[in-house]
């Protein structure tokens, strides 16, 4: 019985160390959580009185009160659009192959841990893969399809990996029933697969999107750049992009251009934010509808 | 039995009656089968490819790099001047401004990172897990470039304001206080995946012999989850030495040698980015330069992954 | 302390036990004797697993779980507002279903329980007695230091076993301690617990009627009803109610009419 009593003396102690652990813990959470709201706060401070029509409308200016974001925010529009283009039949193609064609071998195993380690790789190695590959030998030069391809590579692998769960998730037996009534590969794949995996496919794509939008380095060593006068017409021309314009501004020493930069920061996240609602409707939009 | 039916469609369909009839359709679709294999074979080899690409683009103009500048000096010299003579290129002062903001970084998101990922996965009721986990995928959505902002303008002012009067505009610090907070949900969401997986069962054996929740928390569940909580470590810090704007934007670019946060500094993709921004020719120096660069980046970070991989594979089995 | 061997350690009053708004249990009211085997049976979903946690509080792990009356150890109630769960399951240990020993080697096992709970004697000695009470030391001395993974089913059942009495319990329970062993594993099990009921009190529940029959003292059997609320339909000592049950529904079960 003696060691029952030391059992109880501690028991005290013990509640306390407990309860200052989940204090800590919990003190730990919000941390993440108050520095977000100190940066959104700051940004919004600095930036929501430069935004105005005039803002988005007008171009980059060596005056502050007249500069604006027009080519920047269109250059970012231009970029998701091709992007997208390029990186979502490319990646789902990839993940389709790799779920419904691939064999077990070798090949497959080599794609497979390929496509993750690639997934590591940061975007400013993109960025030098592109100026390399696009801008020099392909002579694309420092324009927009450069930008665009390079995004393309960039977010490839996180296209696939979430297409691949979303492919993954579609139950074997609607495959088998397909098979069964005599389905090639193919047509069970297009009108029994796909169409049940798509809205999924779609909502991790427009997460890997939003990410792309908001990536600068590999931008900036292709070569968009900040002070461009024009609107893009063809694929050719050279660019600008929001992240790119935001970095520019906020590198000047004068206040002004650092609170457009705040601006247009904010118009960054606006684009974000509305792209990850998208995501967010559309998967609870259609888990809805799988619970009939 | 029914897992074979895929494989033998195919001979299935030539051998039966039905098979014969449709044999004429059968072969055009196999046809246009097999063109579909193809193309999606293809798909699946652009990532091969874009690897060829990085190790070829790399390497090559890194070797035109090691053409001019000797290998061991680019390895071991202390000096980093390339753009005034006399040109020195010696990465080690890139690396050490690397090093010493993925340190401070480290500081501040693996300690309550993981701190975050035990609240979460053992202490936080269900509504506020809900409410708390959104918010930190916002804080891990946040473009860099923002983050760069308020580094350079938040940051950076609040600490010379408060805390170290005589610290320079750019420095080590506020960089590596704010990639921390960039790391921190990564940290926090990976080993909260690596504590949630840990058997429920394990836990109720250390509740029926009197733990308590701190005591189930810190001797069963964080020893059981270490390969996971290890993983997502390397995985942030990786992350954090890939990290180019916050670097660029709020630590300088001062390629130098010191274990000092409060001084301007630069890290090796603040380089990159410093000299992409000019109009530098295919063919110079300096356009070498940051391919060399890249390389020592891709090889750091190549190594992490690496090391990542093989910590997840070593997980406990429980 | 002198000890009643008659006495009642464990005495439930009108138990009820809810998730969300589903009562798993229903006036449970019986009385648990000391340094004897009582075994819980009845068909899979009656709720003699909840009852067994109820007695050391684990239900209040699972989320929306509430009890409603009362469980008296030595005259105290786990269920009153001053009494901490954590403080009750040092002193009535608990056995799994499926063996789930720690990550850990087979002493840090072992020692588990009185190292977080302050012990300050000779833990080799503690180790080394628990083992021996679990009938597991003669198999495992040379090798205490290996992952407790290496053993083999049976073993780390009996491992657990020994971790739960490492921490000296009154009371053991255990929920189908032998469900996910072979029959040699099980036998040894059992003896064990022959063994055992010398020095502790155990509840033991068990689907495998021979198994209760071999090893208990006392038999309860509960049954659900229809909106699968478990209820106590029988409870006395194991060879009357193998032998001559009162209740219709019992004699049922007993010779596997249903269930």
């Amino acid at each position: 019985m003696k060691t029952r009593d030391i059992f109880d003396r501690r028991f005290l102690a013990r509640q306390r160390i407990g309860r200052g652990f989940r204090a800590i813990c919990l003190a730990a959470t919000t941390v993440g959580i108050v520095v977000l709201a100190m940066l959104l706060a700051d940004v919004l401070w600095d930036g929501v009185g430069w935004l105005d029509w005039q803002f988005l409308s007008s171009y980059p200016s060596r005056f502050p009160e007249q500069a604006g974001i027009k080519p920047a925010l269109l250059g970012t529009l231009w970029l998701m659009g091709l992007t997208a283009l390029f990186s979502l039949p490319l990646g789902v193609g990839a993940a389709i192959y790799l779920e419904e064609y691939a064999p077990r071998n070798w090949l497959t195993r080599l794609i497979q841990t390929n496509i993750s380690n690639l997934a590591g790789v940061p975007s400013i190695i993109y960025g030098l893969v592109g100026l390399g590959l696009f801008v020099s030998i392909l002579a694309l030069q420092r324009s927009i399809l450069s930008g665009a391809l390079t995004i393309t590579l960039l977010i490839l692998p996180v296209v696939i990996i979430t297409a691949q769960e979303a492919i993954r998730a579609v139950p074997d037996e609607l495959r088998q029933a397909a098979y069964a009534l005599g389905s090639t590969r193919w047509q069970t794949t297009h009108y029994i697969v796909l169409p049940v995996a798509l809205p999924w496919i779609l909502t991790g794509f427009i997460l890997a999107m939003s990410r792309a939008i908001g990536d600068t380095a590999s931008l900036i060593v292709v070569g968009a750049v900040a002070y461009i006068t024009f609107v893009p017409g063809s694929l050719l021309d050279s660019f600008s992009v929001l992240p790119v314009q935001i970095f520019n501004w906020a590198s000047r020493p004068q206040k002004e251009f650092q609170y457009l930069a705040a601006a247009a920061s904010i118009v960054l996240l606006v684009v974000l934010l509305t792209m990850n609602a998208t995501a967010i409707l559309l998967r609870n939009k259609y888990q809805k509808r799988s619970q009939l | 039995m029914q897992k074979d039916v895929p494989m033998l469609v195919g001979k299935v369909e030539t051998r039966t009656e039905l098979g014969r009839l449709l044999f004429k359709r059968t072969k055009r679709r196999r046809l246009k089968e097999g063109a579909i294999h193809g193309i999606l074979l293809l798909c699946g080899l652009v990532s091969v490819l874009t690897t060829i690409s990085i190790v070829i683009f790399l390497f090559t103009e890194t070797m035109g790099f090691f053409q001019e500048v000797p290998i061991i000096e680019f390895l071991t010299g202390t000096r980093w001047t390339p753009l005034f003579t006399p040109k020195h290129f010696g990465i080690l002062p890139l690396v050490g401004g690397t090093l010493l903001v993925i340190a401070g970084a480290s500081l501040v998101a693996l300690p309550i990172g993981l701190a975050s990922a035990t609240y979460l996965s053992e202490y936080a009721p269900d509504g506020v897990r809900r409410l708390l986990k959104p918010l930190l995928e916002i804080l891990a959505g946040i473009p860099t470039v923002v983050y760069g902002y308020f580094a350079l303008t938040f940051v950076t002012p609040l600490l010379r304001r408060y805390l170290f009067p005589d610290m320079s505009v750019f420095n080590a610090l506020s960089a590596s206080l704010v990639i921390g907070t960039m790391i921190l949900p990564m940290v926090a969401s990976l080993s909260e995946d690596a504590m949630m997986s840990v058997p429920q069962s394990l836990r109720e054996a250390a509740y029926a012999l009197g733990a308590t929740r701190f005591e189930v928390t810190t001797r069963v569940v964080l020893p059981a989850a270490l390969s996971g909580i290890s993983a997502s470590f390397i995985l942030a810090i990786s992350r954090a030495i890939g990290e180019a704007m916050i670097v660029s934007m709020a630590a300088g670019a001062t390629p130098k040698l010191t274990i000092n946060p409060l001084e301007s500094i630069q890290a090796l993709t603040a380089y990159i980015v410093q000299v992409s921004g000019g109009d530098t020719p295919r063919g110079t120096l300096e356009y070498q330069s940051i391919f060399a660069v890249g390389t020592t980046l891709f090889v750091m970070t190549l190594i992490m992954n690496t090391l990542g991989q093989l910590v997840v594979r070593y997980r406990e089995r429980y | 302390m002198p000890m009643h061997t008659d006495g009642a350690i464990l005495e439930t009053r009108n138990l009820n036990i809810w998730y969300r708004n589903f009562q798993a249990l229903r006036d449970i009211t019986m009385k648990i004797e000391r340094h004897k085997v009582t075994a819980l049976i009845g068909p899979s979903g009656c709720g003699k697993s909840t009852l067994l946690r109820s007695f050391n509080r684990m239900n209040d792990l699972i989320p929306y779980a509430r009890a409603e009356g009362q469980v008296l150890f030595h005259g105290q109630d786990l269920y009153a507002r001053e009494t901490n769960p954590t403080e009750i399951r040092y002193r009535i240990g608990m056995v799994f279903q499926k063996p789930n020993p720690f990550p850990k080697s087979l002493y840090d096992n072992a020692a588990f329980g009185p190292r977080i709970n302050g012990y300050q004697g000779n833990l080799d000695q503690l180790v080394e007695r628990s083992l021996r009470r679990a009938a597991l030391w003669d198999e495992v001395k040379d090798r205490l230091h290996k992952s407790a993974l290496t053993l083999s089913g049976g073993q780390q059942q009996r491992l657990c076993i020994a971790r739960a009495l490492a921490v000296e319990p009154e009371i053991i329970l255990m929920d189908e301690p032998c469900s996910a062993l072979d029959p040699t594993a099980t036998l040894k099990i059992e003896d064990l617990i022959w063994e055992l009921k010398k020095r502790y009190t155990i509840i033991i529940v068990t689907h495998n009627m021979q198994q209760a029959a071999r090893v208990s003292d006392y038999t309860a059997f509960l049954m659900m009803t229809e909106e699968g609320t478990g209820e106590l339909v029988e409870y006395g000592p194991t060879d009357h109610i193998f032998t001559r049950p009162k209740d219709k529904r019992t004699e049922d079960y007993i010779t596997g009419r249903f269930g």
